[in-house]
């Protein structure tokens, strides 16, 4: 049985990725949140779909050092682990972190150093196993700084820049690590965008194409694909004309 | 605020559309931004789950099943959960849902807000017969449980209450052994109303699945082809792969017209009249046949289209279905997708439930305004003169007392319902 370990599990894309995961073959599942409710509703959903999988829950403080180390110990216990993903976040609006440091502090931290925690937690239970992927989703407004969203997109860019140091260390081993840059995803977290009436691409195909990547141990996915040329452009439009762009 | 439009497409209004994705969040969402509708994947044709200008509760991220029983065939879920993945979890465990309409891309909810019928109207009755339990979130907040043992009046109040009484949060529903995902089936073709009135009764006993396709321009006096089915017992016969194919754009013009109509029709027929005989088909196909194809419903161009089906009693039925057809070949108006079935004598639990016993005819219309209204007007007068009525879930342009005739148990629902639940369709049929 594959182990498959997922933190932020009640995201929205996470949660797709976790439905065809059970759907393929039964797994040894943990499903790590921060809402004990929600993750046990996740828990029931997965364990009905997928009656052979073996599926347990944790809970805890996602900004927490110790506990997320805790974790990885405890995890550590049961043998080496063959895929972590990595998917919470959060998305306040660039307004909001911009009239209050506290929003602006903690979407710095969950999406940020929250991610990059956990990461390195369980990098080193991969390093001693010489085995597993981990993948982290990121985001395409990790890229490059626009108005719209860049003190989210600071904390994305942070983990881009970690996940290409952990591929780094990870060059020579068995260890797979896949950056995961969704384009905006209808979910919870972009409400806001739905609302103005942006069509978003569906969590469902963005999970599928997650976990092919995930099997082919893809360093970098961009999801849905257009988001690969559309950044690219972006990236390297010359400073002069990318602020007079509205986007 | 968004767009958003039923499956027939006949308007785009804003609405504040409210995604729901935990049954947590439910009670303070509806707290906040009553009043409202919910609105699942948008399959009802006319105006039952738009709320223009106000809210709309988006279910489909209600969509955890909670449990599911594999000896007794129980399965509780939320409302969110989508027929068709119910059945692709439960078919390889042998068992399926018991009644299930032509489309398995409808919401939990929305097939028990508008007590969906199915090809096995005749042997299973409509999906409310198979549901033991539902839990219901008021717009105050409160929450209560409801069977048919439990609160019985309720229960009647909201299987096919158009969700007026309540948010359905979750449903426990009896499902059905079956031997596997294929069905024996057989095309027979029909050259007018009375052989198919006797196909009907001939198939009743010895299929469980019958459904008919009818010419509605050509061929006089009704001609059509006759599907019926039972599931079967098949040893190790892989699933066909899934296909599909998308209606990519909007036609600036309906693809659907009299020449098209009428040549399509023709060739239809003919093509099939010619395969007559038993085969082996896969449920999907067979039970859901337009799901392969999506957005189907853009064909009929930017104006959108209305469905329309009837049921009218046994007395006089090939009277009046002979009457409506006329009616609709005079008129020049009409599509391909024209459907005929007899119901079984079964009696629906809801109080605004569809089905009762006798011939229930549906067609789509292509929207040519007035002149489509007004044929609608006529067909209308001939279901009220028969004493039938006009399912719900189908229109958008019915009058009061079009309602009132039909469905004579509305006031019984007036006391149950939630004085947050507001639909454009409750507030033009039954005032607010």
């Amino acid at each position: 049985m594959r182990r498959i370990l997922i933190v932020g599990a009640t995201s929205a894309i996470a949660e797709q990725c976790a439905r065809i995961w059970v759907k393929d073959s039964a797994v040894a599942l943990t499903l790590v949140g921060r809402d004990r409710e929600k993750i046990e509703a996740l828990r029931v959903d997965l364990a009905v779909r997928s009656p052979h999988s073996v599926i347990h829950t944790e809970t805890l403080d996602f900004l927490d050092p110790v506990a997320i180390a805790e974790l990885a110990k405890r995890t550590s216990l049961d043998g080496p682990l063959d895929i972590v993903l990595i998917a919470h976040g959060n998305l306040p609006t660039q307004e909001s972190s911009e009239q209050d440091l506290s929003i602006a502090s903690s979407t710095l931290m969950l999406n940020g150093i929250s991610p990059v925690l956990f990461a390195e937690a369980f990098a080193g239970l991969c390093a001693i196993a010489d085995h597993g992927t981990l993948a982290i989703i990121g985001s395409v407004a990790g890229d490059r700084g626009r108005r719209a969203n860049y003190v989210y997109g600071s904390a994305k860019a942070l983990v881009a820049h970690y996940a290409a140091g952990l591929q780094h260390r990870f060059a020579e081993t068995n260890v797979k690590v896949v950056l995961i840059k969704p384009g905006p995803t209808a979910t919870p977290m972009t409400a806001d965008l739905q609302q103005q009436g942006r069509r978003l691409a569906r969590a469902e195909k963005v999970a599928a194409q997650i976990v092919k990547a995930i099997d082919t141990g893809k360093p970098v996915l961009y999801t849905p694909s257009i988001w690969q040329p559309i950044m690219f452009i972006i990236k390297h439009l010359p400073q002069r004309i990318f602020i007079k762009l509205k986007v | 605020m968004v767009r958003v439009s039923s499956w027939g497409r006949l308007n785009a209004e804003e609405h504040d559309a409210r995604a729901l994705t935990s049954t947590q969040d439910v009670a303070r969402t509806l707290r906040e931004s009553a009043p409202g509708i919910a609105y699942g994947l948008g399959r009802s044709y006319g105006d039952v789950c738009l709320n223009p200008g106000g809210t709309l509760w988006r279910t489909t991220g209600l969509d955890h099943f909670i449990a599911f029983d594999e000896i007794t065939g129980v399965l509780v879920c939320e409302a969110g959960v989508v027929l068709r993945d119910i059945q692709r979890m439960t078919l390889p465990r042998g068992w399926s849902l018991p009644v299930t309409p032509g489309t398995q891309l409808v919401t939990v909810g929305g097939a028990i807000a508008n007590d969906v019928h199915g090809k096995n109207h005749h042997k299973f009755g409509t999906f409310g017969d198979h549901v033991r339990s539902l839990k219901i979130v008021r717009t105050d907040g409160s929450e209560l449980d409801c069977g048919p043992n439990l609160r019985p009046e309720y229960f009647a109040a909201t299987v096919g209450g158009i969700g007026l009484t309540g948010f359905i949060t979750q449903a426990e529903i009896q499902l059905r052994r079956v031997p596997g995902p294929w069905f024996e089936t057989e095309t027979v073709s029909f050259l007018n109303l009375d052989e198919f009135f006797a196909l009907s009764i001939e198939s009743d006993s010895g299929w469980e699945d019958s459904v008919s396709w009818i010419d509605c321009v050509g061929g006089g006096n009704g001609r059509g082809l006759f599907m019926r089915g039972n599931p079967v017992t098949v040893d190790a016969k892989p699933e066909p792969r899934r296909r599909s194919i998308a209606m990519p754009v909007v036609p600036p013009i309906s693809m659907v017209n009299q020449m098209s109509l009428k040549a399509f029709n023709a060739a239809y027929f003919k093509i099939n009249k010619h395969r007559s005989g038993k085969q082996l088909t896969h449920y999907e196909p067979f039970l859901y046949p337009l799901d392969n194809i999506l957005d189907w419903n853009r064909m009929y161009g930017p104006h959108g289209f209305y469905q329309y089906q009837s049921v009218v009693p046994r007395e006089n039925e090939r009277d009046v279905t002979g009457a409506m057809l006329r009616e609709i070949a005079r008129s020049g108006q009409g599509s391909f997708l024209a459907v005929l079935k007899t119901f079984g004598e079964r009696s629906p639990i809801g109080m605004l439930s569809f089905p009762r016993p006798g011939v229930t005819l549906a067609l789509d219309f292509p929207n040519r305004g007035e002149e489509t209204l007004k044929l609608l007007d006529r067909l209308d007068a001939i279901v009220r003169e028969a004493g039938g009525r006009i399912y719900l879930a189908k229109d958008a342009r019915m009058s009061i007392d079009m309602f009132e005739s039909g469905y004579p148990r509305f006031p019984e629902l007036q006391q149950y319902r939630d004085p947050g639940m507001s639909s454009a369709m409750s507030r033009r049929l039954l005032g607010n």
